[in-house]
């Protein structure tokens, strides 16, 4: 997914300093790009009645999907900026500049032929190799708005996984999303959701029928290439029964002037006995505002796990959420963030408990390096007269720089004397001794840094796929460069 | 902006019984006051009506039962005396106000030593008018009430003024004891303590109700430690159980100072505290401390806040609560550490024991950290008794229910033990004891 895939040793200490340092010779405005790209549809710019009924005309939507849009817009325009808990950040989103669809009128593509070859080209720039695409179970690259190119292998199809964009989605197989769209994450839910349900397009929408365990992870990958152009993917994951999927989701933008607005809905359903796990690397360019709301429906013995990590964007606010419905259900919530000079990663985790017996995990780690702050906000409710209900939260920060920031803000809520609840969170620095060992051994203070920090997301950078374990790496290797000396 | 749901719910005045008129009686009543102490009043009471009542999107009041707060049906009370046995514990000067009024000033000359001041408010605003308008509310409301805390100033009658001066070191505690006597009486304690350089004092509040009436308190604690000094704040509040009460708390420490601050919530029907540490130099050490026995409906709302200014400083903040019936607590704490306060190293934990099926526990601890050489820990849990020490307990033939008493007065003794004097620790265990074997 980032150009950089392949794994590496630490060179040994004889080399020259450029040979030395593994990210020396990456070029880091490798992602600033951007083609012209002829937009046969264009809504303009701003937010109205018109660019909604525009969007469903062009996608030529069912009267009911028309309706749903247009009282979003209403319950969007109701709602306050959450500024009296948020970041006054989210004051400086123009909402009249941003371009709320744009799409180039294709339909999916099935092969990789078919692809044109402007987009190849993008492709190629971000360092994606077609061959080892071919290998990924289903790829949904999304180009601005609509699937460029989406590849369902046999083998998931032949299962009878639904796997398609929003669009086609809800034209095709109403019967399997409309039950559920919009119901683990209503309209009214935040402002931003409500943003999203006016005016969506794109994402993925899945079904695996029961029993059915997907063997290979499916993949989506997004991206943002228009300047202003505001992306707004809808994702509903329905796991049947019994069934398991893992879903991946990677994203990298190109760099802009201006900025730009990412604003998806996620919504997860996993029936009776399901496991769905929901994989994310984030990587926004520094002038995205990435808020993104996720949240996962877990019936009886139902597992969801989100693993969630955010390097890129200038304000990511996301907390993944496990609605724990059935009994014995289980959710979980690994997050990784990382915020550099300029950004603020406000991430965290929501855990309602609403069964007997539900269980819930939130594990969260992130590093500040130089200006950036890093934001954990949590959630976990346990309403009265359940029994047997566990949480455990843990939190940790690391602090680079003298003038780098964190903030955890948790909030606990439990009810009754059969359940348990424990939060711990912690902030410390890199370990001075530990760096003056490696740089004893050889290492430069920044090789040593970027070790340290690839070490104290070790156990959580395992959980995630190897492809992106490595690309997770390199990344770190990336934003710690020049953050020390 | 036009709010729709207030048109359902009765609207509330801002002031309920707190009019101007009982404003300007409150002032008449002060006619031997100075004029700037009057001055500070009157601004306060602007203050204070200028401002809304808590809304239920505030975050420095979420989780707390907004509907609660209302300000009506309270009024001024009579002078009056009191029967109420003192507390147990032997002081070396002694304060009892009841209704605002000093009813007993008890300082055993023999045991202050020279130059020690403990007078009232009253007093110091003509003769230490200078330490009070440098003390007195002098620290900024950062945690959400500072209308209460307005109407406080605004209507604060007479209350405690403790002045220890350099180097000078107090053996036994300085026992100050607030009562609120007859329905509807509304009254406003006050306790400052000013530790100079390298003085030693442990000061100790006592907020009790003379009858089982509606009350509403609305009281403030001033604590400063200058360079060195050493002080010991023990806040006991047991209001009636259909008192609304507010207490702040304000700690000022300077250059390795230590202050070590205790408060136990027994009473009242709707109780909020809030706490606020100035870690202002480098050497201080903060350790906030607070035992909540929450039973019935009562509601316990406590709001902390550390806040390091600057390097090398210490805080250590642990609160315990145990819920009974169907009560609620919240526990809001935050930890914030400016930049460049270096080596900062601060600890916060909220234990919250379940020991109903109805109770509610709320936790929020929070940390906002700008400085990367610093250590900075929370936790908060809330769980029942653990049923392995229960078990254990009941193997060695002890009933069920004596092991859960044990285990409960253990759980509190681990903050007991922190007191250094023995007296103080019996007679808070004892308070505490009280509130199980009532039923």
């Amino acid at each position: 997914m980032n150009p950089l895939t392949d794994t590496e040793t630490l060179p040994s200490p004889d080399v020259d300093e450029t040979a030395a340092n593994p990210v020396a010779g990456i070029d880091q405005t490798r992602g600033d790009f951007k083609y012209d790209v002829a937009y046969e549809f264009d809504a303009g710019t701003g937010l109205n009645e018109k660019t909604i009924d525009y969007i469903s005309d062009v996608k030529k939507e069912a009267a009911w999907i028309r309706e749903f849009r247009h009282a979003a817009l209403k319950t969007f325009r109701a709602k306050p900026m959450p500024t009296h808990w948020a970041t006054r950040d989210l004051e400086n989103i123009d909402f009249d500049k941003i371009r709320y669809y744009l799409a180039q009128g294709q339909k999916p593509k099935r092969t990789w032929d078919e692809v044109p070859d402007d987009i190849k080209k993008t492709f190629e720039r971000l360092g994606i190799p077609e061959q080892e695409r071919k290998y990924l179970a289903g790829v949904e690259a999304q180009f601005d708005s609509e699937a460029a190119y989406s590849n369902i292998k046999e083998i998931v199809s032949r299962q009878g996984v639904i796997f398609v964009n929003s669009t086609e989605g809800l034209r095709e197989h109403p019967e399997l999303f409309r039950k559920w769209f919009g119901k683990v994450i209503p309209t009214g839910d935040n402002k931003f959701s409500a943003l999203n349900s006016a005016v969506f397009s794109g994402g993925s929408f899945i079904y695996v029928p029961k029993g059915v365990k997907v063997a290979q992870p499916l993949q989506a990958y997004f991206r943002i290439n228009a300047e202003n152009f505001g992306q707004f993917e809808r994702t509903l994951i329905i796991a049947d029964e019994g069934s398991e999927v893992t879903y991946m989701e990677g994203c990298t933008a190109p760099k802009f002037s201006t900025s730009t607005l990412h604003s998806a809905v996620v919504e997860l359903v996993a029936l009776k006995g399901a496991k769905i796990q929901y994989i994310t690397v984030q990587n926004w360019a520094n002038n995205v505002f990435n808020l993104v709301t996720k949240r996962g429906l877990a019936h009886e013995e139902a597992e969801i796990k989100w693993i969630d990590c955010n390097i890129g964007s200038r304000l990511t606010m996301k907390y993944p959420g496990v609605v724990l419905k059935g009994r014995k259900a289980r959710g979980e919530v690994i997050s990784i963030a990382l915020a550099n000079d300029g950004q603020h990663q406000d991430t965290g985790a929501k855990m309602i408990h609403a069964a007997d017996e539900t269980t819930s995990n939130v594990i969260s780690k992130s590093i500040s390096v130089g200006q950036g702050r890093a934001t954990y906000r949590g959630q976990i409710h346990i309403p009265k007269h359940l029994k047997g209900c566990k949480n455990n939260t843990e939190c940790d920060a690391l602090l680079i720089n003298t003038n780098s920031r964190t903030d955890t803000y948790p909030a606990i809520t439990v009810r009754g004397d059969d359940n348990y609840v424990q939060h711990e969170a912690s902030v410390s620095k890199v370990n001075e001794e530990m760096i003056f060992y490696m740089q004893q051994r050889g290492l430069t203070e920044g090789q040593a840094m970027s070790l340290a920090v690839n070490g104290f997301i070790n156990d959580l950078a395992r959980q995630f796929p190897m492809e992106y374990s490595v690309e997770l790496k390199r990344l770190i290797d990336l934003e710690m460069e020049g953050s020390v000396g | 902006m036009p709010a729709p749901s207030s048109a359902s719910a009765p609207a509330r005045s801002p002031v309920g019984s707190f009019a101007s008129d009982l404003f300007t009686s409150h002032l008449a009543s002060l006619a031997a006051a100075p004029a700037w102490w009057l001055d500070r009043k009157r601004a306060a009471y602007e203050q204070f009506a200028g401002l809304p009542l808590p809304r239920r999107t505030d975050e420095s009041w979420r989780f707390s039962n907004i509907l609660g707060l209302s300000l009506d049906g309270y009024g001024l009370p009579a002078p009056a005396t009191t029967r109420l046995a003192p507390f147990p514990i032997s002081s070396a000067a002694s304060l009892t106000f009841v209704n605002n009024t000093l009813i007993r000033g008890a300082a055993a000359e023999s045991k202050l030593p020279a130059g020690v001041i403990v007078t009232t408010l009253a007093e110091a605003a003509v003769r230490h008018a200078d330490l009070l308008q440098e003390h007195f509310m002098a620290q900024p409301q950062k945690l959400g009430s500072a209308k209460f805390a307005a109407l406080h100033t605004a209507f604060v009658g007479d209350g405690a003024f403790i002045h220890v001066p350099r180097g000078v070191e107090l053996a036994e505690p300085i026992l100050i004891q607030h009562i609120a006597s007859g329905a509807g009486a509304a009254v406003f304690p006050h306790t400052l303590v000013i530790a100079e350089e390298n003085s030693r004092v442990c000061v100790v509040d006592t907020f009790v109700s003379d009858d089982a009436g509606a009350h509403f308190a609305c009281g403030a604690n001033d604590l400063y430690a200058g360079h060195g000094a050493n002080l010991t704040y023990v806040g006991a509040q047991a209001w009636s159980r259909d008192t609304l009460s507010f207490q702040f708390n304000s700690t000022v420490v300077r250059r390795d100072a230590r202050v070590q601050s205790l408060n136990l919530n027994v009473g009242g029907r709707q109780a909020r505290h809030e706490s606020l540490s100035q870690l202002q130099a480098p050497g201080g050490f903060s350790e906030m401390l607070a035992l909540t026995v929450a039973d019935r409906t009562q509601e316990f709302d406590q709001r902390t806040l550390q806040i390091h200014q600057a390097p090398n400083t210490k805080s250590d903040l642990l609160y315990k609560n145990a819920l009974r019936d169907k009560a609620r607590t919240i526990f809001s704490g935050l930890i914030v550490v400016d930049p460049d306060a270096q080596k900062t190293d601060a600890y916060q934990s909220n234990r919250n024991l379940m020991l109903s099926e109805e109770a509610e526990a709320n936790s929020l601890p929070g940390l906002e950290i700008q400085a990367n050489d610093v250590r900075c820990t929370h936790g908060a849990t809330s769980s029942r008794i653990d049923p392995e020490q229960e078990f254990y307990l009941q193997s060695r033939g002890i009933t069920k229910a004596m092991a859960d008493e044990l285990l409960t007065f253990g759980f509190f003794e681990e903050v007991l033990n922190r007191l250094e004097n023995e007296e103080l620790h019996a007679a808070l265990r004892a308070l505490i004891q009280t509130q199980f074997k009532k039923k």
